[in-house]
């Protein structure tokens, strides 16, 4: 049997293609719609396509599950915004709160390019970091607006150029996050989803 | 810096039990090329960088066979999924989300109602709410006030978007339609030259040019496509995005890798 892998549900985006995705490498996914279900995963995976606002909405109800999760070393990988919301907040949603489980915030990418930056391009790794084991770097599907600034700059493990340097992942002890989506990003996105679950 | 995306288009004829995917010529004669998941499947192995399907039947009872396709293609296919073809409202564009899909394309329903757009991308996001406008060239009368005029050697022209899969015009101007798809939340469009669909002979460089100036989101080039240079010409000296060609992958007369290093190697930034 594969790796029991949490896919919390919250109705932002298109969640059955991670499902899809981490079957494939191998792992045993399963949705995760309320904070009851699951219990004793090891992975944790925040999908999500959309608002940060709407998001964190959505979120609320699995706020503090995921943040027990977190501090019981369940290893959890925040995709596009899944992954904005571990931060403490965004300029896309002035008043609204992120998880906080990561330092700084989300802000517009300070870009002359058109936004939002859709399609394919270079993740390039600055830091070793376990999502990119075996790996300089790759080319990865992004669709977003918005990326974290964090506040300990050590956090950024991956950079992708678009007319500025745009976080690409992000990585904290048992925390992940990539503002591609591996789930669509070919044979380099499968492969950093196998480096998140170690195998 | 962000690659040019090439696209494999599957038109999918979904009145068989798994489908299959055919390809008319201007939008008429029809030839048989394959299953579309398995076709799906050999293009992302290739290096295809999205992967569009479009319903050519288009009728209520299909529906069921394009969610099947698209479950079972996105079990084994990594990039971006689209679906288009007969897309009437946000619960028939839920149907395919739920099965996989990551963009919806419409054109004949958001025509008709273009309402319809603001509804899908204020449910799904911009991104995955494509308008995909089939046009055609028109001979351009003098005053004709509501139209965008191009000037060509041959005189000046507009550009018609047609519904139905070509079936009925609608006097409406092609390139004022992207612009208003894009005001009303379009996060792409999907640009097919009915005029150049099926002939190979290149896509219509004039009315991709035109409408990826007219409007701030991707735009994505369609019809005609019959060789890399082709692709490289519209890359060259349009503002495309993307390029999507149908048979000059489905009768393995190019591959996708041999497209993206001829690419390549002419200076286009393409992912290999």
């Amino acid at each position: 049997m594969g790796k029991r892998v949490a896919v919390l549900d919250y109705g932002m985006g298109n969640l059955r293609s991670v499902y899809n995705a981490l079957k494939r490498v191998g792992a045993d996914p399963f949705w995760m719609a309320s904070p009851e279900e699951g219990g004793r995963e090891e992975y944790l995976v925040i999908p999500g396509v959309g608002a940060f606002g709407r998001g964190m909405e959505r979120l609320a109800p699995f706020a503090r599950r995921i943040r027990e999760a977190a501090e019981e070393g369940v290893r959890l990988l925040g995709v596009c915004l899944g992954m904005h919301v571990m931060f403490e907040g965004s300029e896309e949603a002035g008043g609204t709160r992120g998880l906080g489980l990561l330092g700084g915030r989300v802000e517009r990418v300070p870009t002359a390019e058109r936004l939002p930056h859709m399609g394919w391009n270079y993740v390039r790794k600055v830091a070793e970091a376990p999502l990119l084991r075996g790996l300089e770097g790759g080319y990865a599907y992004f669709v977003h607006s918005y990326h974290p600034v964090p506040r300990e700059k050590g956090v950024v493990v991956a950079l992708t150029d678009y007319g500025t340097e745009v976080c690409a992942a992000v990585w904290k002890d048992n925390l992940f996050g990539t503002q591609f989506h591996p789930e669509k990003s070919g044979l380099f996105g499968l492969r950093v989803l196998k480096n998140f679950l170690g195998t | 810096m962000l690659c040019k995306r090439i696209i494999p288009c599957l038109d999918c004829d979904l009145a068989v039990p798994m489908g299959r995917v055919v390809k008319g010529v201007e939008f008429e004669r029809i030839r048989y090329a394959g299953v579309p998941w398995e076709l799906a499947a050999k293009y992302y192995r290739e290096g295809a960088d999205e992967i569009v399907f479009l319903d050519i039947t288009a009728s209520r009872e299909r529906r069921e066979t394009m969610v099947h396709v698209i479950e079972r293609t996105s079990e084994e296919v990594f990039v971006p999924l689209t679906v288009g073809g007969g897309i009437r409202s946000v619960e028939d564009a839920r149907r395919v989300f739920n099965a996989g899909a990551d963009k919806i394309a419409v054109n004949t329903a958001a025509l008709q109602e273009p309402e319809l757009i603001s509804r899908l991308a204020e449910t799904f996001g911009s991104q995955a709410c494509v308008v995909a406008i089939d046009a055609k060239r028109r001979r351009a009368r003098k005053g004709e006030r509501e139209k965008v005029v191009v000037e060509t050697p041959e005189g000046p022209i507009w550009f018609e978007c047609s519904i139905y899969g070509g079936k009925k015009f609608t006097g409406v101007d092609a390139v004022r339609w992207a612009m208003e798809a894009e005001k009303r939340g379009a996060g792409e469009i999907l640009l097919t030259s009915m005029d150049r669909d099926g002939t190979t002979e290149g896509y219509d460089l004039l009315l991709t040019k035109v409408v990826s100036e007219a409007v701030g989101i991707p735009v994505i080039a369609s019809g005609g496509c019959g060789s890399p240079e082709h692709m490289y010409e519209v890359f060259r000296s349009t503002g495309a995005s993307a390029a999507l060609a149908a048979s000059i992958f489905h009768y393995g007369k190019y591959g996708i890798k041999e497209v993206k290093e001829y690419l390549a190697g002419k200076g286009i930034a393409v992912r290999l």
